[in-house]
């Protein structure tokens, strides 16, 4: 028996998270499949192939999955379960979409956002905002997962040669039709990817404000996030926010500014290598968990860093 | 049509959790507990449905311990017309809290049900979509806005990316993001009539149905501890410490 890998893809290229999820499931068993159901997809089948571990890549290229709606992308899946002990897809706004809904129609307890494999049925995943870690196994005969792209170490998108094989598409769906996307559009590199983050919170004081950290991460190629009481109140869009509730990041450099260190960002953001803190009140729950604390004004730190940067680089 | 919005009391959101000493879960004997804050933006969707008139009645439901019912009085108090209680002491895993919704929903027949997009207590998210999948019924997950026309509605939902909208087919599930609205507050005398409206209670021997966990809990731990650095005097020792001791820069 094999495990299959649900691959997330946009504009024909695989979504950074879905490497990670490959390397999941190399860890449960040495057969790793794809899925790649997608419209005018022949070439991200052909890049799902060159990942390094994958043996076959079953690609269904049809209209109905030109976008990733739950509905029809559940049915693919649970037409296609039968043949694996395990279904994986990322733990991101599209797998956590379909798969608990693939997992209903299979009778099957899913199993979210793991960051570890125990054995074939046993699984750590996080709870209550990262602030305990539980070990879940599961006695259902297919496993379905979503997995924590941060955790696992990427599988090399080079040095694999799978088959690929077409896939029946299932019916169109009439419950569900998409309409229109509006992608934030930006430079900078994905925030869930990016090697070093740099985050504003409620100190920012307001979202024209966030325009003081463009410098800082123009010069260490950086994205930008925040927290969510930045989004609360409306300085900066959802998709910036790092957190529970919002975005997991763990990059080598993980920079905070005017971010008091909720449990709920903490959450988002502890797993990085190196996190930097940036707040005035030297109290602020942020520094526990900082690796360099600078008690500050940030409207008088953030430029100072920026001009280091730019004499120490 | 009928609106039903699932309700769930969770240690609060703010309040520093303990793992309990033999490791089997998370103190909440003692602990502060709060509606699922998601769960209040799901009330408050479900009462704005009913102001513009597209909910005849607003119904509240909760499963878990006798205590879920003061969830449920809370929900009643921000406007909710009744509630419906299915008591039950153990924890529900969601595949057993989806089943155990499709059949309050046979029993009820909302034409939508509101969740939401996830409890603060086990992280999971998947009720909404799993209750989506055992009705047969479409799926508006992480809502930032919803319009109803007739038989579709409009669901404008948070991605990874940015904002996608899709459009459904009524009866839908919606499970709710903190950008849908700002829930509101009980006033008094909400508080007070509250306590009049009814709350059905069921067990789910009542509604036929078997929520024996499928997901065997192990243990709960603490995560590891990240130790605390130290603080830097300026801007200068700042940068130069990234680049030449955590040479990450």
């Amino acid at each position: 028996m094999s495990v299959l890998v649900i691959a997330e893809h946009e504009d024909g290229s695989i979504v950074g998270a879905t490497f990670a999820t490959v390397a999941a499931a190399l860890t449960i068993d040495a057969d790793v499949q794809m899925l790649v159901a997608g419209h005018d997809c022949a070439t991200v089948a052909d890049a799902a192939a060159k990942i390094a571990g994958v043996t076959k890549v079953r690609v269904v290229d049809n209209a109905t999955y030109a976008h990733p709606i739950a509905e029809s992308m559940a049915d693919l899946i649970v037409s296609l379960a039968s043949g694996y002990t395990h279904v994986l897809a990322n733990h991101t706004t599209v797998g956590r979409n379909i798969l608990p809904r693939a997992a209903a129609l299979l009778d099957v307890a899913p199993i979210a956002d793991i960051q570890l494999v125990i054995d074939a049925d046993t699984f750590e995943r996080p709870i209550y905002a990262g602030n305990a870690i539980a070990t879940v196994k599961s006695s259902d005969a297919i496993k379905l997962l979503t997995v924590r792209g941060t955790a696992f170490e990427g599988a090399a998108p080079e040095g694999g040669s799978a088959t690929v094989e077409p896939a029946d598409a299932g019916a169109e769906t009439s419950l569900a039709k998409f309409v229109s996307q509006e992608l934030s559009k930006s430079e900078r590199p994905e925030l869930t990817s990016a090697r070093v983050v740099v985050s504003g919170g409620r100190g920012m004081g307001s979202g024209e404000n966030f325009a003081i950290l463009e410098p800082i991460a123009d010069k260490l190629n950086a994205a930008i996030g925040a927290s969510r009481a930045a989004v609360d109140a409306g300085f900066v869009p959802n998709e910036y926010q790092v957190g529970q509730t919002g975005k997991v990041v763990a990059p080598d450099l993980y920079i905070a500014i005017g971010i008091s260190g909720a449990i709920q960002h903490l959450a988002g953001m502890k797993d990085s290598k190196v996190i930097v803190a940036v707040n005035k009140d030297e109290e602020a729950p942020i520094f526990q968990v900082a690796d360099f604390g600078l008690v500050a004004d940030l409207f008088k730190a953030v430029p100072e860093i920026d001009e280091e940067l730019g004499k120490q680089l | 049509m009928k609106v039903l919005v699932t309700v769930k009391r969770v240690v609060d959101y703010n309040v520093k959790i303990r793992i309990k000493s033999d490791n089997t879960g998370v103190e909440t004997a003692n602990v502060k507990m709060s509606m699922n804050p998601f769960d209040e933006i799901g009330v408050e969707e479900a009462l704005r449905l009913r102001e513009a008139g597209i909910a005849s009645e607003v119904i509240v439901c909760s499963i878990g311990p006798q205590q879920a019912q003061e969830t449920i009085r809370t929900a009643l108090a921000m406007g909710a017309d009744r509630g419906i209680h299915v008591k039950v002491d153990e924890d529900v895993q969601p595949l057993g809290l989806a089943k155990l919704l499709k059949a309050v929903v046979e029993r009820d027949e909302p034409g939508i049900v509101v969740l939401g997009k996830q409890a603060i207590d086990m992280d999971n998210g998947q009720t909404g979509q799993m209750l989506a999948a055992l009705l047969g019924w479409s799926q508006g997950t992480f809502a930032s806005d919803v319009t109803i026309d007739g038989s579709t509605m409009t669901c404008v939902r948070e991605v990874d990316a940015g904002l996608e909208t899709i459009e459904l087919q009524l009866p839908a599930v919606i499970t709710t993001d903190l950008r849908l609205n700002e829930p509101r507050y009980a006033s008094l005398p909400n508080i007070m009539k509250a306590k009049k409206k009814p709350i059905d209670a069921l067990t789910p021997e009542d509604l036929g149905v078997d929520v024996t966990p499928r997901l065997e809990i192990l243990k709960v731990e603490n995560p590891p501890t990240r130790k605390a650095g130290a603080f830097v005097e300026s801007a200068a020792e700042l940068v130069s410490k990234l680049k030449n001791e955590a040479k990450v820069i």
